[in-house]
């Protein structure tokens, strides 16, 4: 066995899960009088519905050093509060979305344990431990956090808590399984480049945001430290600037800088 | 202004550590559990106990709370889910807000299941309950909501099962509106001849009904009435009903529906023709008025149902056939009888016995299948039978469809008024099959008979009684009182609210709404706290009290160490 794989198996992964009182959590009760055991690494949160899980939490808990955090809900068509679930699946499916641009998209899950699936809940739990485990530690956790992967975990935050983002996904059940308010119902495959887009957008924006928090810098330097084509650079900075976030500084010889506001 | 006050007021927890006797204490040493809360921020005392849900336990937090001057109290042991209304109702005999009260499970999903790793489990209670402290640092004291109830009833739908509601909801002395679309009371009794088990006329039990109904002072009939507006909230309901040309406007507390389901023409089924291919409910009514001149009579059950188009079974039909069937030899006992049946539900001992007597009075019993369906011509039918492997002809002069109960056509326009679901075959659907089968998931809003599924006419008395019982546990008391745990727009946060109205549209309970100003206003007493909409809301505004985003994300850091 090599060393990195032994060092695999010693390793115990921090899992935080967030439960809907009336189903999952329900549910890790019932497995508790079952006696029926699973691996002690998960701490739990417990929340109303799953659809209370604003994607902040799920990555304010990898940027404190999860290992890996699960969201369980109700079946669909079973959640107590009626769709909560369905709203739970789509921030979730934007968290996924979002994670996969620093590949921990594999670090979260969503799924269901009714009230009922007390060897459900278990059996969930432990193959998620499992994967965990075989995944290996987060890059972010322990005492020395990867700083790169730590500041685009922040991006992808702020880029998820801005307005953009969350009206898109508030909007998509209704926007593509209902109608707009112009009366048309836009298509699964559209919306999702629409948002597609707009994530990275916003992610790109982000970024920019962060790093001009540093220091003033150029759109040529920005675009290699980030490693963004420099005329989308460009674009982001003039939306910034649109929206006051970002505003020109001075002149470096004939190269305008900006800073943050 | 409520913020600035709670700054001052230091936070004093004090976190009671329970054994369960064995249950936690058997796996992990409390006492070493309740030393490591005393190093938690903010926490002044800490105590493990025996039994924490134990008189002994209970007075030892209220001691604490007095002696220690504790603001809030953690207590670690079982799970909320049982044990948290207990400890709640605890700390408010001492003065304390009940939501100043923080629960951590520490046996059902910790002691209990990880029994082989007593180590790892006492590091995983003490986080917990790190967690659980944290959390209780940010916990708010929260009032519940009380509201009047208006102490009067509506019940939507005159059939047996609504009458029976309001009849018996106006006995125990409460004003009933009792709605009917129709211009008549009784719904399907109107049709129906006898009655099963009983052999009871369908008539006379109407007109018994509608007696009561007449001497009853409490109780108002609208019929031909049609419910265009329901407005409100449980106890106070405004309700407008169009009758003819007239509106009525009434205030009301509880709604039950009982509007029960419609009956299915079998158009393009088995030759249907309503003359010599008639449905079970057309049969009904010829015996009722007419006499029968037939003498060999086929009836064929399962017609459009138990199919793909509709999976369900309308359990009445079988025994309307034995009825009628028993009921036709009763008349012409030479008369042949052939039931065509796919599967034969009659159970408990009054219906088997039908299917006794039927079989004694010489009914024949053919069984089909739906890969092959009985092919109806001219005089004959030709059923394939599987026991034998061959088709046997059976001649007729009368054909007998037994048709399914479907749901009404106008329930989705009545579901969305009442913000209550329907289920995929649109008849309405109840908030726990088991353990609220007569309630719906919003407050106040009650289900009866056939509106919920096909039922027969003794199932559709029994729920309109128990319909009755349950809307009366909220109009017999004066004021309806309601979690506090709500979501909330506080004032300092309108102005981040940019009236997207993406929270209206996420509400499952039609709570939030704007008002004249365009101002987003949630009712609180609509709200259900399941805090979508503040995961939802693109700029941050909404708070999920009880579990508001400041509590989770000191849950989260606490769960990240620090």
């Amino acid at each position: 066995m090599r060393l990195e794989e032994v060092k695999i198996m010693d390793f115990e992964p921090k899992i935080l899960g967030f439960l809907c009182n009336w189903c999952s959590y329900a549910g890790a009760d019932l497995a508790g009088v079952s006696r029926m055991q699973y691996p002690p690494n998960i701490r739990v949160i417990r929340v109303m519905c799953s659809g209370r899980v604003d994607p902040q939490f799920i990555f304010e808990a990898l940027r404190v050093g999860a290992d890996g955090v699960i969201v369980l809900g109700c079946h669909l068509g079973d959640c107590h509060y009626l769709e909560g679930n369905y709203e739970a699946e789509k921030k979730f499916d934007m968290v996924k979305r979002f994670l996969k641009l620093i590949n921990f998209e594999d670090r979260v899950r969503l799924d269901w344990v009714s009230a009922s699936e007390g060897a459900r809940y278990a059996q969930v739990i432990t193959e998620f431990t499992d994967h965990i485990k075989t995944l290996g530690p987060s890059p972010i956790g322990g005492d020395t956090p990867d700083k790169e992967i730590l500041n685009k975990l922040k991006a992808i935050e702020d880029a998820a808590a801005g307005d953009r983002m969350r009206a898109l996904v508030g909007r998509e059940r209704k926007i593509t399984e209902q109608e707009n308010v112009y009366g048309e119902q836009v298509p699964l495959d559209k919306f999702n480049n629409i948002f597609d887009s707009a994530m990275r957008e916003e992610y790109e924006r982000h970024r920019i945001l962060l790093s001009l928090e540093e220091d003033t810098k150029s759109v040529k330097s920005l675009a290699a430290e980030l490693e963004i084509d420099p005329s989308i650079v460009l674009e982001h900075i003039v939306c910034l600037k649109g929206r006051g976030q970002i505003d020109f500084g001075e002149f470096m010889g004939i190269t305008p800088m900006f800073y943050k506001i | 202004m409520k913020m600035s006050e709670k700054e001052e007021e230091e936070v004093r927890i004090g976190v009671f550590v329970c054994s369960c006797g064995s249950n936690i204490g058997g796996l992990i040493d409390v006492k070493d559990v309740a030393e490591y809360a005393k190093s938690l921020p903010n926490v002044v005392f800490t105590e493990d106990n025996l039994y924490t849900c134990s008189e002994t336990g209970l007075a030892q937090i209220k001691k604490g709370v007095t002696e220690h001057n504790l603001n809030r109290v953690v207590v670690a042991s079982c799970t909320p889910r049982t044990h948290e209304p207990l400890f709640r109702e605890c700390i408010k005999d001492v003065g304390l807000n009940e939501y100043l009260f923080q629960f951590v499970n520490i046996r059902d999903q910790c002691t209990w299941v990880h029994m082989k790793y007593p180590k790892e489990a006492l590091e995983k209670a003490k986080e917990v309950i790190r967690m659980g402290v944290a959390k209780a640092v940010k916990l708010e004291a929260l009032e519940n909501i009380v509201v009047d109830a208006t102490p009067t009833a509506m019940v939507i739908g005159g059939g047996v099962s609504g009458i029976t509601a309001a009849l018996s909801l106006a006995n125990q002395g409460f004003e009933t509106h009792l709605v009917e679309k129709d211009n008549q009371l009784g719904g399907k009794l109107n049709i129906l001849n006898k009655l099963f088990p009983t052999g009871q006329d369908a008539t006379e039990l109407l007109e018994s009904l509608k007696e009561r109904v007449k001497n009853n002072s409490n109780l108002t009939v609208y019929t031909s009435a049609r419910i265009t507006n329901i407005e409100g909230f449980v106890g106070n309901y405004e309700v407008e009903i169009q009758q003819n040309s007239k509106t009525s406007n009434l205030s009301i507390g509880v709604i039950i529906v009982a509007v029960g389901a419609s009956l299915l023409t079998p158009t393009g089924k088995f030759g249907y023709d309503g003359k010599k291919r008639i449905t079970q409910y057309e049969l009904e009514e010829k015996l009722k008025n007419v006499n029968v001149n037939a003498n060999d009579i086929v009836m064929i059950q399962c017609v459009g149902a138990r199919n793909d188009e509709r999976k369900y079974c309308s359990n009445v039909c079988c025994m309307s056939a034995l009825k009628n069937a028993l009921l036709l030899k009763e008349k012409n006992p030479n008369a042949n009888i052939t039931i065509l049946f796919r599967d034969l539900y009659t159970p408990g001992t009054h219906y088997e016995e039908y299917y006794r007597r039927a079989r004694e009075a010489g009914v024949i019993f053919l069984s089909y299948k739906l890969e092959k369906e009985p092919i109806v011509e001219e005089n004959t039918i030709k059923v394939y039978n599987e026991y034998i492997g061959e088709e046997i002809s059976v001649p007729y002069d009368l054909l007998v469809l037994s048709t399914p109960l479907i749901a009404n056509d106008d329930n989705k326009e009545l579901a969305q008024m009442l913000k209550v679901p329907l289920e995929e075959n649109k008849f309405f659907l109840e908030a726990h099959v088991k353990l609220r089968p007569m309630d719906f998931a919003t407050d106040g809003v009650f289900i009866c008979g056939a509106a919920k599924w096909p039922v027969d006419i003794t199932e559709s008395i029994t729920q309109g009684y128990a319909a009755a019982g349950r809307a009366s546990t909220i109009i017999s008391h004066d004021t309806i009182e309601v979690e506090g745990a709500t979501s909330f727009l506080p004032e300092y946060n309108k102005d981040l609210c940019t009236g997207c109205e993406v929270c209206i549209s996420v509400c499952p309970y039609k709570a939030i709404s704007k008002n004249e100003d365009d101002e987003i206003e949630i009712t609180q007493v609509l709200c259900k706290g399941c805090g979508v909409c503040g995961a939802t809301c693109t700029n941050h505004a909404i708070i999920i009290r009880h579990f508001t985003d400041e509590q989770i994300l000191s849950e989260i850091y606490a769960f990240g160490g620090s």
